[in-house]
């Protein structure tokens, strides 16, 4: 995939249709799907990085570089900085915090309660 | 003159000045990326920190999410048609679609301010709690750099009815169709990560 320099902007409709279908699945898995909580996450994540992957080849012309190819040393490194910040971050204050300290008067505790109660809970729901 | 260059080069690439802006443009938008990743972090570290605001998932709405979805997704299309007709020399079209991609533009900054105040009056601002915090200024960090890729549209717009398709106005006109994917990029990972996530757990 060069130059799309053709007459009919083929892969823009491709993209588009693409990054569609790919908002419908996800918003289809997050909400209906049922799965457990831990497989949605993982599922529309990677759902975005591919949508991402769609805009950055079909609209950003990222392969037609002009004179060098720093458009993608920056992708690559940008998304190194980015995975280190979001997933050190996560795992740096993830040690000992839980949600509840101790019991308020408001059920937010149980909410957002994370991995341990995820695991526990969805194993005893259909699964896959 | 566009249609030598076309055999070659698109017009935005034949000068050395106009490659070097689009490459410095990639840095920059590596840096975005940087700012971004932080922002996302806070709100992932801050997640479900609500206090005693109401919760991310009471006040979600997917329909709006979604229709911000497919709004900005389509602005992103048109904007990438306009690059297109841009480079099939076309003033005209690269003009229609780029006010195609403004009104949608702004259609999802409408739809993002009435979700703000919409939260707002639910009792979820900036100071409410963490959460919210971290909520409002990765949101409101993307909205405002959809603002700004509105003026900047505007701003080239003008310029593209006084002086027509140059090296120059070529030049800018892809560099503000690669922040306009970009932002695309953003809301993305913004849909996902923040309202599917939130609308989940």
């Amino acid at each position: 995939m060069a130059k799309n320099n053709k007459n009919y902007p083929i892969n823009h409709i491709v993209g588009f249709a693409l990054s569609i279908i790919l908002t419908i699945v996800a918003a289809w898995t997050a909400l209906s799907s049922g799965l457990p909580t831990m497989w949605i996450i993982i599922a529309i994540m990677v759902l975005a990085v591919i949508q991402a992957g769609i805009q950055l080849f079909m609209f950003m012309h990222i392969t037609e570089s002009g004179a060098t190819n720093a458009p993608w040393n920056m992708i690559i490194h940008s998304a190194v900085i980015a995975s280190i910040v979001i997933a050190g971050s996560l795992f740096t204050m993830s040690f000992g915090f839980t949600h509840d300290h101790g019991g308020g008067d408001h059920e937010g505790g149980s909410a957002p309660g994370e991995e341990e109660q995820q695991d526990t809970e969805h194993d005893g729901h259909e699964g896959h | 003159m566009t249609e030598n260059n076309n055999n070659t080069l698109p017009l935005e690439y034949s000068t050395e000045q106009g490659q070097m802006s689009i490459v410095g443009f990639w840095i920059f938008v590596a840096a975005e990326v940087a700012l971004f990743a932080t922002l996302f972090a806070t709100y992932a570290v801050l997640f479900g920190r609500t206090a005693d605001s109401p919760e991310a998932m009471e006040l979600f709405q997917p329909g709006i999410a979604l229709t911000m979805t497919f709004i900005l997704l389509t602005s992103s299309f048109t904007c990438g048609l306009a690059i297109h007709s841009m480079r099939e020399g076309s003033l005209k079209g690269l003009m229609i679609f780029l006010f195609i991609t403004l009104a949608l533009g702004l259609t999802f900054l409408g739809f993002e301010i009435y979700e703000f105040v919409h939260y707002a009056s639910e009792g979820a601002t900036l100071q409410s709690s963490a959460y919210w915090s971290g909520f409002f200024i990765l949101t409101g960090t993307h909205g405002v750099h959809v603002t700004l890729g509105i003026g900047w549209m505007i701003a080239i717009l003008i310029q593209l009815k006084q002086r027509g398709l140059t090296a120059v106005t070529n030049r800018k006109v892809f560099i503000l169709g690669l922040y306009w994917h970009f932002l695309d990029v953003v809301w993305i990972f913004i849909f996902t990560g923040v309202y599917l996530i939130g609308m989940v757990v």
